[in-house]
C-alpha cells in the first residue's frame, strides 16, 4: 500500500477505506473490453498473439470474469488469474504476477559477489542449486577462472539431486491440484530424504548458497558416498510406487490425457523451454547443447513426450528423475579426487587454518569477506537446464566487486506466457490441472 | 515430542478454560503460503513432521473457515492490501504465525519491493525465525502458541 | 617538354573502409552481414551485435527467417554516468536448429526512452517487455499490453534505474557496515 500511514488500521464491520479498495482494484490490469468483431490472429507458427482466443461472435453478456487468486490452494504460490468463463469454459485468461516481487536484481547490486549466490538462490525456491551455479558460471566466466573437476563433479551432483527433488514437489502438487492426496505425501517422504543429505553437505535444507563462485564452500562431508547410495537404493521402488498409483489411473487419465496441449512451434515462439517443451517431442536440453560444470562425461538421455498434454508433461518429469538419478550414479562412481574449489586466491578465500600462518591469507580473507573480489569489466550471460527451463544469469560487472547488473532469465516468468494457450477452450477444472504440470514458481517469476 | 494433553483438574475448571483446549486441539490453518517459507510449511504438514498429530493437517482454504494463519513468506507492496483482507475475513478468534525472517521483519530483502516485517500490516502473536525455519522450528512455534493459548495469554474473543 | 618534372604515376587511390569484425559461424555470418549498422563483437567468449534501434524491428524479422526461433530473453541495463546513451536493451536470441546464441544490444537514451518492440515476431517477448517497461520506464512501441507488470499499478517511479535508491529502511548497526 504505497499511500497509507503505518497507524491507519482498518477495523472489520466499519466502512471500507479508500486505500483498502484501492489496493485490490485490478486498475490497469483489468480484462480489456471486447473490440469489435474479436479475432484469431495466425502468425507464423503461433496460435494467438495477445490473451484474446475466440471469435467473438458469442453474446458477451454471457461470460463471467472470476478471479483465481492470488491467495488460493492451486495457483501454486501467489499467481493471479482473471479467467473469463462462458458457463464452465475458459474463454480467456490472463495471468496478473508480481504478488512476489522481492527486488532481488536490485538488491544484487549490493551485494558483491560472493554474497550473490545468497540472493540469487531465493529465486527459484524449489531448485537452489540451480540459481546459484547459474550465477556462478556467469561470474566465473567473466572471471576466467578454472574450476576443478571435483568442484564441477559435486555441482553436477548437487544440481541433479535437486532436479529429482524439485521433480517430486511437481508431481506431488501435481497430484494434490488433481485430486490424488497421496501423491502429496509421497512426494515430501522421498524429498526428505535428499534434504537430509543437503542439509549434511550444505548446512541447510534449502537455499543453501553452496555453490559460489569459484567453486563450493565446503568439501562434501565424509561418509557421503553412504548418504547418496542410499538415495540411489531407496528411490527407485518409491518412483514404482507412484507409477503404480498414477501412470495407468484412469482418473489420472482423464484428467491430464489430451488436457492443456501445446505444439513445438507455439513452444519456441513463446520463449517456453524445460519439460514442458520437451514434452511436445522437441529434444532440447541445454545440458546437451550447452554443457555446463562438465556435465558432458556422464551418460544420460534427453527424454521427450509426444503430444505435448499434461500427461506427456508428467512423464517427462519422471523420467527425468530416472536420468538425473542416473546421473548422480555416476558422479558417484568416478568422483575425482583434488580441491573443492579454485586455487586463485584472489577469488575464493583461504582455507582458515592458513590465516594463522600466514599474512596474506589472512589479508586475502579480509578483502574477499569485507570488499570481496573484483571481477573484470564486461558482460556475460550463461544458461543452464533447470527444472523448469533456461535459467540464464546475465551479469554486467563495471570492475568492480559489486555487479552493475545481475539479471535472471527465469524460466516459469516465461513459460507463463503458454497460460493462455494451454487454457484456451478448456473447463475450469482442466485450467487447475494444466496450470499444475506448467509448474510455474513464483518466485522465479517475480523474483 | 512430550505435550501435555490434559489440563489439570478437567473437570473443575471453568468454561474459558475448556474453550482455550478445544480451539488449540483443532486449529486450522489458512494457506498463506508466499516462497520458500511455504514449502517447509508444506514439509510439515506431510508425512515426516505431520502436523496431523496436533490435528492442523487440514489447511482450509478459504479463510472463513481457518483460525491461524501461518504467513510464510516474503510479503511484497502489492500482495500487502491482499494480505490484511484475509485476516479481515478470517473469524474471530484468529492468531497470526509470522513463519520465516522475510515475514517477520523483512529478512535480507531490506528493499522498496518488501513490507519490512507483516506486523505492519496484521497483529502477529508468534515470530519464527529462520530463512527458512525448518520443520522443526515452525512446530515449535506452533506449540508455542498452543501453550500461550492455554496460559490465557492471548485472550480472544 | 625536358623540363617538366617526371610525373610519378601514383597508384591509383581506392577508398580503403576498415575491416568489418564478422563472425566465423554461419548463421551469424548470414544474418550480421546484410545489417551495414550492426556492430558485431566478441566478448568473454560470447557473441553480441550492437544494433541502432531504428533497425531492431527489421533485425528481429531477420533473425526469425535466419533460424533464430526463439527470444530467449529481452532485458536492460542503466548505465547511469558510465556512458553516453543511458540504456541498453538486451535481447538473447537462441536458435536451437543451429545451436547458436546471439546477443543483441540496443542503445537507448534517456530524453527517448522508446524502442520498437519484437513482440509480434517474438510472441515471447511479451512479459519480458512489460518488465523492462516496469523496472526502467523504457516504452516498446507496437506492444500489445504496456502495463506494468511485478510493481503495483499505481507504483510512481522505475527501480532498477540506478536514480532509484533501493529503498532499505535504516536498520541498528546497519552503519557498521559501510564498506
Amino acid at each position: 500500500m504505497t499511500n497509507r500511514r503505518s497507524e491507519e488500521v482498518w477495523i472489520s464491520g466499519t466502512e471500507e477505506p479508500d486505500w483498502l479498495v484501492a489496493g485490490t482494484d485490478e486498475g490497469e490490469q483489468k480484462l480489456k473490453e471486447h473490440e469489435e468483431g474479436g479475432r484469431l490472429t495466425e502468425q507464423t507458427g503461433t496460435r494467438i498473439v495477445d490473451d484474446v482466443l475466440y471469435e467473438g461472435d458469442e453474446d458477451p453478456q454471457e461470460r463471467m470474469i472470476i478471479n483465481m487468486g492470488p491467495q488460493h490452494p492451486s495457483t501454486h504460490g501467489v499467481l493471479r488469474l482473471q479467467i473469463e468463463l462462458e458457463g464452465e469454459i475458459v474463454r480467456r485468461v490472463k495471468p496478473i504476477i508480481g504478488y512476489l516481487h522481492t527486488g532481488m536484481e536490485k538488491t544484487a547490486e549490493t551485494l558483491t559477489f560472493m554474497q550473490g549466490p545468497t540472493n540469487v538462490t531465493r529465486m527459484d525456491y524449489l531448485a537452489p542449486m540451480h540459481n546459484e551455479l547459474c550465477f556462478s558460471l556467469a561470474v566465473e566466466q567473466l572471471l576466467g577462472v578454472e574450476i576443478p573437476p571435483r568442484a564441477q563433479a559435486i555441482r553436477i551432483l548437487l544440481t541433479e539431486l535437486n532436479r529429482v527433488s524439485s521433480h517430486l514437489v511437481a508431481l506431488a502438487t501435481n497430484g494434490m491440484d488433481v485430486g490424488a492426496l497421496s501423491m502429496m505425501l509421497y512426494g515430501f517422504r522421498e524429498r526428505e530424504l535428499i534434504l537430509a543429505f543437503f542439509e549434511k553437505t550444505t548446512g541447510l535444507r534449502m537455499n543453501h548458497n553452496f555453490i559460489r563462485p569459484g567453486g563450493v564452500a565446503a568439501d562434501l562431508p565424509p561418509g557421503w558416498e553412504v548418504d547418496v547410495q542410499n538415495i540411489l537404493d531407496e528411490l527407485p521402488p518409491k518412483m514404482a510406487e507412484y507409477d503404480d498409483l498414477l501412470k495407468a489411473n484412469p482418473i489420472w487419465l482423464g484428467r491430464t490425457r489430451d488436457v492443456g496441449i501445446i505444439t513445438a512451434a507455439e513452444c519456441l515462439a513463446y520463449s517456453i523451454t524445460g519439460p514442458t517443451l520437451r514434452a511436445t517431442g522437441l529434444a532440447h536440453d541445454l545440458r546437451k547443447s550447452a554443457p555446463y560444470s562438465g556435465i558432458e562425461q556422464y551418460d544420460f538421455d534427453v527424454v521427450t513426450g509426444t503430444r505435448g498434454d499434461s500427461y506427456d508433461r508428467y512423464r517427462v518429469k519422471v523420467h527425468e528423475m530416472e536420468q538425473s538419478l542416473k546421473i548422480v550414479k555416476q558422479v558417484l562412481e568416478s568422483m575425482p579426487t583434488g580441491d573443492y574449489k579454485t586455487d586463485d586466491r584472489k577469488v575464493t578465500p583461504p582455507p582458515r587454518a592458513r590465516i594463522d600462518e600466514s599474512m596474506e591469507a589472512l589479508i586475502h580473507h579480509f578483502k574477499i569477506y569485507t570488499e570481496g573480489f573484483k571481477v573484470p569489466e564486461g558482460e556475460a550471460y550463461v544458461a543452464i537446464e533447470s527444472p523448469r527451463g533456461e535459467l540464464g544469469c546475465y551479469i554486467v560487472s563495471d570492475g568492480g566487486s559489486k555487479p552493475l547488473r545481475m539479471h535472471t532469465r527465469a524460466p516459469s516468468f516465461a513459460n507463463l506466457q503458454a497460460l493462455p494457450i494451454l487454457l484456451s477452450d478448456s473447463l475450469m477444472a482442466d485450467a487447475v490441472a494444466s496450470l499444475a504440470s506448467l509448474d510455474p514458481v513464483l518466485g522465479d517469476v517475480d523474483r | 515430542m512430550a505435550h501435555n494433553t490434559t489440563p489439570p483438574g478437567f473437570l473443575l475448571t471453568n468454561l474459558n478454560q475448556i474453550a482455550n483446549w478445544a480451539r488449540t486441539r483443532s486449529m486450522f490453518p489458512a494457506t498463506f503460503g508466499l516462497a520458500c517459507c511455504a514449502i517447509e510449511m508444506m514439509a510439515s504438514g506431510t508425512a515426516h513432521y505431520d502436523l496431523a498429530r496436533f490435528g492442523m493437517e487440514v489447511f482450509r482454504a478459504s479463510p472463513r473457515q481457518a483460525d491461524l494463519m501461518i504467513v510464510a513468506g516474503r510479503v511484497s507492496q502489492k500482495m500487502a492490501p491482499v494480505l490484511r483482507q484475509v485476516y479481515d475475513q478470517m473469524p474471530d478468534p484468529k492468531w497470526v504465525i509470522s513463519m520465516g525472517a522475510c515475514a517477520s521483519t523483512g529478512g535480507m530483502f531490506n528493499n522498496y519491493a518488501l513490507v519490512q516485517g507483516v506486523d505492519q500490516v496484521v497483529p502477529v502473536d508468534i515470530y519464527v525465525p529462520g530463512c527458512p525455519p525448518g520443520p522443526q522450528s515452525l512446530m515449535h512455534g506452533i506449540l508455542t502458541l498452543h501453550d500461550k493459548i492455554m496460559d490465557g495469554e492471548l485472550a480472544r474473543g | 617538354m625536358a623540363d617538366e618534372p617526371e610525373v610519378v604515376e601514383e597508384p591509383e587511390e581506392s577508398v580503403v573502409e576498415p575491416d568489418r569484425l564478422l563472425p566465423a559461424d554461419p548463421t551469424l555470418l548470414a544474418l550480421i552481414e546484410s545489417f551495414e549498422d550492426a556492430e558485431y563483437l566478441v566478448s568473454a567468449g560470447q557473441d553480441i551485435v550492437i544494433l541502432p534501434k531504428e533497425s531492431v524491428r527489421t533485425f528481429a524479422e531477420a533473425a526469425k527467417s535466419a533460424g533464430f526461433e526463439m527470444a530467449a530473453d529481452v532485458t536492460a541495463t542503466d548505465y547511469l554516468g558510465k556512458k553516453r546513451v543511458r540504456f541498453e536493451v538486451v535481447i538473447s536470441l537462441l536458435s536451437v536448429q543451429h545451436n547458436v546464441r546471439l546477443r543483441v544490444r540496443v542503445p537507448v537514451d534517456a530524453e527517448d526512452p522508446t524502442l520498437d518492440s519484437i513482440t509480434p515476431v517474438y510472441p515471447g517477448a511479451n512479459f519480458f517487455e512489460r518488465e523492462v517497461y516496469d523496472m526502467f520506464g523504457i516504452t516498446f512501441d507496437g506492444h500489445p499490453d504496456m502495463t506494468r507488470i511485478l510493481m503495483p499499478d499505481d507504483w510512481q517511479g522505475h527501480p532498477l534505474r540506478k536514480d532509484f535508491s533501493t529503498g532499505s529502511v535504516p536498520v541498528q548497526f546497519k552503519e557498521a557496515n559501510q564498506i
